[in-house]
């Protein structure tokens, strides 16, 4: 759990539309460009992944902060990674509703059924092939269908192990 | 010039109205615009605080100093309902209040050790501790650790904690001066608030969160700055350590001398740590017309030329090719049977704006015993840029007391000097603290030239290898005297440390070399010493070492006229 | 008494068959016309009908929306207003705005547009949670819609008023809901909640200046008020709890789901019996987390005391059933909960109590910001000690311990956090003492390494 995960990572090349989309969000924020850390991460993250040692310098130096401050953001949100999570992310609810509608029984079996036993510290667990991860994450919301899950953007309620089956099969 | 701190919660404007305030049931007066701390603090109430910091920003986190309060209670004509004792009746509030972020108000009641003043506090120290990793027989901290100090104070007697601990990293580098031991960081963000806050160098900040929080800089920008021990002064715990102090000395073997940093015409208050005439640290001492809290790392780690090896232990004298020990006494004899020969226009004097008043009253006073301004005399100006925080353009700490006696031409006879000596014109050198080549930029042949070379300074050089006589002086930290700073405010050095081997204090030297070249002594102390710079320059006149007192006086302020 | 019928006001259309969220289907149904009526008001008239309607915030704190719009006086202060919607919904077990903001986005967004027009906003956000992705493009192309329409942007509808509003994603952190901790987490800094004096949003707010934060269906109430006008609203529901409410519920019932009452027209036992079909399989009822995870359980059979008021005024003790509580801000409070955010779970007597409450203080402790000691240090603490008491590793002397470590939390951190952690913990192990001593004595003690920190 060390603060600051410094891989050796690929550079990447950012391209003209990226930047100007980067200058599209940062207009959001007339009062101060600060506030655009989050949609930036997040649009990293979307267009390269997981969120470099070169995004947080690239988007400290766009905003005119100290890497830090957007270190300090990446490790706080448990959505941005500092590493590559599958290609297929599947967040099963936790919390107490979703747990009495059998959320930890559903992990289990997504875990089993893709062949992952280890976790990092987050509680993140990748599949070999490196096509899906499966982990926790707090309530979603939307208590009453429970138990839920979020396979990358797409949201699913009342996930039974069938679906949860059918689903592997879909992202596969 | 006094520092310019971004917060100062303990100072109010002096016309700032009083309030009544009830402390612990009494009711006293205090000026508006003090937060509780302060204010109980002015009543000699400690509220023991960890996130507080009088010139910081105020962020309310670590809640050690919750305390009970109340505010008048109103009738129903919504004027303060007044009690038999005629004061105003108080309706005190069922939650605990942070004091660093509650200021005072009329009629206001303020309980500061209250029982649930008590809990809260035994409450919080119980949860600072569940996760600190308890090595304080290793810890550099030890003794002036608060997380120590308060838990005794205010703590539970034993642990109720029976699970494991938060592990995180320790012996993190995160700066060229500093290392940081995440277990030990209460997350107390001062550090994080005085980098940003005081230096403008926004490099430190808190990782992952909850009770995972992990102090931390980004590898590619560290804490480097020329400020950054002072996080180590004001962190509470033994979280931020000093890399040049680390496991070097408990602090509670150290004699704190007052004394005052001489790296630059700022002129910042400091406390010498040394035990047994070894200098360990240099830390700031609070003095609002100078420094406030702080100092710079420059100022900070600049006295390890004390106990260099070079040091200077023993006067010497050369004749031909061979160097020798000699008494002081002979080396000030044979000085002055040498010296005696040699017209004034002869003899020239490099001083030093490092020297004390008293050494350049002595210097100037010796000068006149030579043939007075035909004596080409002068200092070595040093600048860098002033940072706009405390370090100033002028690095010498006495430019202000050169001028005043006069040994200081600003540099403008240091060419003079050198074009003399190497024509041939000037015989006789004698430089004090300041290296004829190294510091004063003359050449090694020049000196060559030299019928008498008279050294006086702490470190071996080529120049004192040749010199016919070395006198090894004293560092700032083995004298007492005064200098003035920049804006000409007058400030003590003390000595918080013995000369080392056969050195002597340079006013003594002085005093001494004086008496057996002009005859007739009749000065003997520091004291005496000053007492006579005092009767010479009006702008100091009737002060004494005494009255200068810790924080200094501002003199004339003709004497802060500093060109740099 | 079967329960009344559901009042729905803010989910007029919601689930209606044939209605999208498009600004057209918006628009077919009376959408933006209140804001045209708005626009004929001046602001401050629209403060008045929401302060006259008794309006309460549905975001957590019932703090009356129109007294909170009053602290902000546009004509006294030199600096702009901004109104932040919060949309974080993160509060375990409630799920309402989500439904608002993926099937009646324009909805929020007239509310919003009124709100920010009655207190000269220009700038304004929506702040939703990182994990609603799609809602937060519904929003956006809702935005772009409702701009293109001239119902926001430049002059509005020609009213020479301009309003832009952005979507603002957070990414993952419940605090971000905390109002303070969502504008520092707007301001691009770590979400640590403010120390109130002196960051009070309505006076040091986004970027320093006066800001409004309101909940998406508070924001969507205010449509409505302008809708009926103030005083036609404040006879929904009851005196000083008026309106409607929307209501999640979810855990042991038959048909958990949404719905909208008028506020404290139904009873938590008519909610859980008539309108959720009662407990799942014929189970029984153990407890009930009345207003998201943070309010106090309810234990089945517990009985309380309360005031009730009668036809002349007058206050009469009365003792009621858990069945019996009127689902209104003031009751809940009353028996020593909260409606708080609305969402209400229900636990059947199968359920394991302890690991209920282990299950709800490993989120508080996955999600305290780590700001202030107590909160900080203690949330971790008590899953630790709350999930070796689940897991068979507890000891009897666990019990007074957990609530000696709640206690000193309550009522000494910077944001209500510390009372959103400790108030289950203290809940829990005061209702459902014998079942925590139970796990207690037959724990093994504490396994060493059996936590590894997390
Ligand atoms: C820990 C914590 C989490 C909160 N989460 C939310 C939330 O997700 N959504 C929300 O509307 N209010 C939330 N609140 C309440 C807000 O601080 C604030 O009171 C509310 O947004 C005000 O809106 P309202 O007056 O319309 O209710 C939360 C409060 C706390 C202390
Ligand atoms: S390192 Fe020290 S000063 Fe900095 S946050 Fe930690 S405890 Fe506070
Ligand atoms: S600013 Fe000057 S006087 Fe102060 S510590 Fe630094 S060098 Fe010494
Ligand atoms: S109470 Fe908890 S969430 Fe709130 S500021 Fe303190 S640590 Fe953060
Ligand atoms: S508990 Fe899973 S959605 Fe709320
Ligand atoms: S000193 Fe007041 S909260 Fe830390």
């Amino acid at each position: 759990m060390s603060a600051t995960c410094h891989d050796t990572q690929d550079h990447v090349e950012l391209k003209p539309e990226f930047v100007a989309h980067a200058d599209e969000l940062i207009s959001h924020y007339p009062v101060s460009k600060r506030s655009a850390s989050l949609p930036l991460l997040h649009f990293w993250q979307e267009t390269h992944g997981y969120i470099s040692n070169q995004a947080v310098e690239w988007i400290a130096g766009k905003l005119g902060l100290n890497p830090i401050q957007i270190l300090e953001l990446v490790t706080f949100y448990p959505m941005f990674r500092q590493h590559p999570a599958g290609k297929f992310q599947i967040k099963v609810c936790r919390t107490l509703s979703c747990q009495l509608g059998g959320a930890y029984e559903l992990r289990e079996h997504f875990m089993k059924k893709l062949g992952i036993t280890k976790v990092d510290e987050h509680g993140l667990g990748i599949s070999a092939d490196g096509k899906f991860s499966v982990e926790f994450v707090e309530c979603l919301a939307s208590c009453g269908t429970a138990p839920v899950i979020m396979v990358n953007d797409d949201f699913y309620e009342g996930v039974s192990h069938t679906q949860a089956d059918e689903l592997i099969g879909k992202y596969s | 010039m006094s520092c310019k701190n971004p917060f100062n919660h303990d100072i109010t404007p002096a016309d700032a109205p009083l309030l009544n305030v009830q402390v612990d049931g009494q009711w006293v007066q205090l000026p508006r615009g003090l937060n509780v701390v302060e204010a109980a603090k002015r009543v000699g109430k400690f509220i023991p605080h960890y996130c507080y910091h009088p010139k910081l920003s105020i962020s309310g986190n670590c809640r050690m100093c919750l305390i009970e309060m109340g505010t008048p209670k109103m009738g129903p004509d919504r004027k303060p309902i007044i009690g038999a004792d005629g004061k105003p009746e108080i309706g005190w509030i069922p939650r605990p209040q942070i004091g660093c972020a509650t200021m005072i108000s009329e009629g206001m009641g303020i309980r500061t050790d209250s029982p649930m003043v008590q809990d809260c506090r035994k409450g919080v120290m119980e949860f600072l501790l569940i996760n600190h990793p308890l090595d304080c027989p290793i810890c550099d901290q030890a003794g002036e650790c608060k997380l120590q100090e308060f838990s005794v104070e205010y703590g539970n007697e034993d642990s109720r904690f029976v699970e494991q601990k938060v592990h995180k990293p320790k012996q993190v580098d995160i700066g060229e001066r500093i290392v940081l031991d995440d277990e030990r960081c209460i997350m107390c963000s001062r550090c994080i608030r005085f980098s940003r806050e005081m230096v403008n160098d926004d490099v430190l900040g808190f990782t992952q969160r909850g009770s995972h929080t992990t102090l931390a800089v980004h590898p590619g920008k560290r804490l480097d700055n020329n400020y950054s021990l002072n996080t180590v002064d004001i962190c509470p715990v033994g979280a931020l350590t000093s890399k040049d102090f680390r496991f070097k000395m408990r602090v509670w073997f150290l004699k704190e001398t007052k004394s005052i940093c001489t790296g630059c015409a700022t002129g910042c208050n400091i406390l010498v740590g040394s035990r047994e005439n070894v200098v360990h640290r240099l830390t700031p001492r609070e003095n609002e017309l100078v420094n406030s809290e702080w100092m710079c790392d420059q100022g900070r780690l600049g006295f390890h030329y004390i106990h260099a090896e070079e040091r200077l232990l023993q006067p010497t004298a050369r004749v031909n090719s061979t160097t020798l020990p000699v008494a002081w006494d002979d080396a000030f004899a044979q000085i002055r049977d040498r010296i005696k020969s040699y017209k004034p226009e002869q003899i020239a004097i490099i001083g030093s704006a490092r020297m004390t008043n008293e050494e350049l009253f002595l210097l100037a006073e010796l000068r006149a015993g030579l043939g007075g301004n035909a004596v080409l005399t002068d200092v070595v100006p040093r600048t860098g840029e002033a940072d706009g925080i405390l370090r100033s353009a002028d690095l010498n700490p006495n430019t202000a007391g050169a001028k005043l006696f006069q040994i200081s031409n600003d540099g403008k006879n240091l060419a003079a000097i050198k074009d003399g000596i190497e024509s041939g014109r000037i015989k006789v050198l004698y430089a004090l603290h300041e290296d004829p080549v190294g510091d004063a930029g003359l050449s090694e042949s020049a000196l060559a030239k030299l019928d008498l070379l008279i050294t006086q300074k702490l470190l071996k050089s080529h120049s004192t290898d040749i010199a016919h006589f070395s006198l090894p002086g004293a560092s700032f930290a083995e004298k007492r005297g005064s200098m003035i700073n920049g804006a000409g405010r007058l400030q003590r050095l003390n000595k918080a440390i013995a000369t080392p081997g056969q050195t002597m204090d340079d006013f003594e030297i002085l005093l001494k070399l004086r008496a057996t070249i002009t005859g007739g002594n009749s000065l003997h102390t520091i004291e005496e010493v000053f007492k006579a710079v005092a009767a010479s320059i009006p702008a100091l006149s009737g002060l004494s070492l005494s009255k200068v007192g810790d924080l200094g006086v501002e003199v004339a302020p003709a004497a802060a006229t500093v060109t740099t | 008494m079967p329960a009344p019928a559901e009042y729905r006001l803010v989910f007029k259309h919601i689930d209606e068959p044939g209605y999208t969220n498009d600004i057209e289907c918006y628009q077919r149904h009376g959408g933006y016309e209140q804001l045209k009526k708005a626009f004929t008001m001046k602001g401050p008239d629209i403060v008045n009908e929401v302060k006259a309607s008794g309006l309460r915030g549905r975001g957590g704190a019932g703090f009356a929306c129109g007294v909170k719009w009053g602290f902000i006086d546009p004509t006294k202060n030199t600096k702009p207003v901004y109104l932040i919607c919060n949309a974080d919904e993160s509060e375990p077990g409630t799920f309402k705005d989500r439904q608002i903001i993926h099937k009646d986005p324009h909805q929020l967004i007239e509310g919003m547009v009124i709100a920010c027009y009655a207190n000269n906003v220009h700038l304004s956000y929506i702040y939703i949670r990182g994990e609603f992705p799609l809602g937060a493009k519904i929003l956006e192309k809702a935005i772009a819609e409702a701009k293109a329409k001239n119902f926001l942007g430049k002059n509005i509808l020609g009213s020479g008023y301009d309003l832009e509003i952005y979507v603002h994603r957070g990414a993952g952190a419940y605090i971000c809901g905390e109002e303070t901790g969502l504008i520092e987490s707007l301001e691009g800094k770590r979400p640590y909640p403010r120390i109130k004096p002196p960051y009070f949003p309505a006076v040091l707010g986004l970027y320093m200046c006066p800001t409004i934060v309101n909940n998406v269906e508070t924001l969507c109430d205010v449509k409505h008020i302008i809708a009926m006008g103030g005083a036609n609203y404040a006879k929904i529901g009851k005196p000083n709890n008026t309106g409607t409410r929307l209501i999640g519920v979810s855990g042991d019932v038959a048909k958990p789901g949404y719905y909208e009452f008028e506020v404290g027209s139904l009873t938590l036992g008519q909610l859980i019996n008539d309108v959720c079909g009662g407990l799942k399989n014929g189970r029984k009822l153990q407890a009930v987390i009345p207003g998201g995870s943070s309010s106090k359980v309810l234990r089945a059979g517990e009985k309380y005391k309360i005031k009730e008021k009668q036809a002349d005024g007058s206050m009469v003790d009365k003792e009621i059933g858990l069945e019996d509580i009127p689902m209104d801000f003031d009751t809940m409070a009353a028996i020593g909960s909260m409606s708080g955010s609305g969402g209400v779970i229900v636990i059947d007597d199968s359920r394991d109590i302890v690991s209920c409450l282990a299950n709800l203080s490993e989120f508080y402790a996955h999600e305290s910001c780590g700001q202030c000691t107590p909160c900080r240090e203690g949330s971790l603490w008590m899953k630790k000690i709350t999930r070796r008491l689940a897991d068979g590793h507890g000891r009897v002397e666990d019990v007074a311990l957990l609530k000696s470590v709640a206690d000193n939390i309550a009522g000494r951190t910077i944001c209500a956090m510390g009372e959103a952690c400790s108030w289950p913990v203290q809940s829990f192990v005061a209702k459902f003492k014998n079942e925590f001593e139970a796990k207690g004595r037959a724990g093994k003690g504490p396994a060493v390494a059996a936590t590894n920190g997390h």
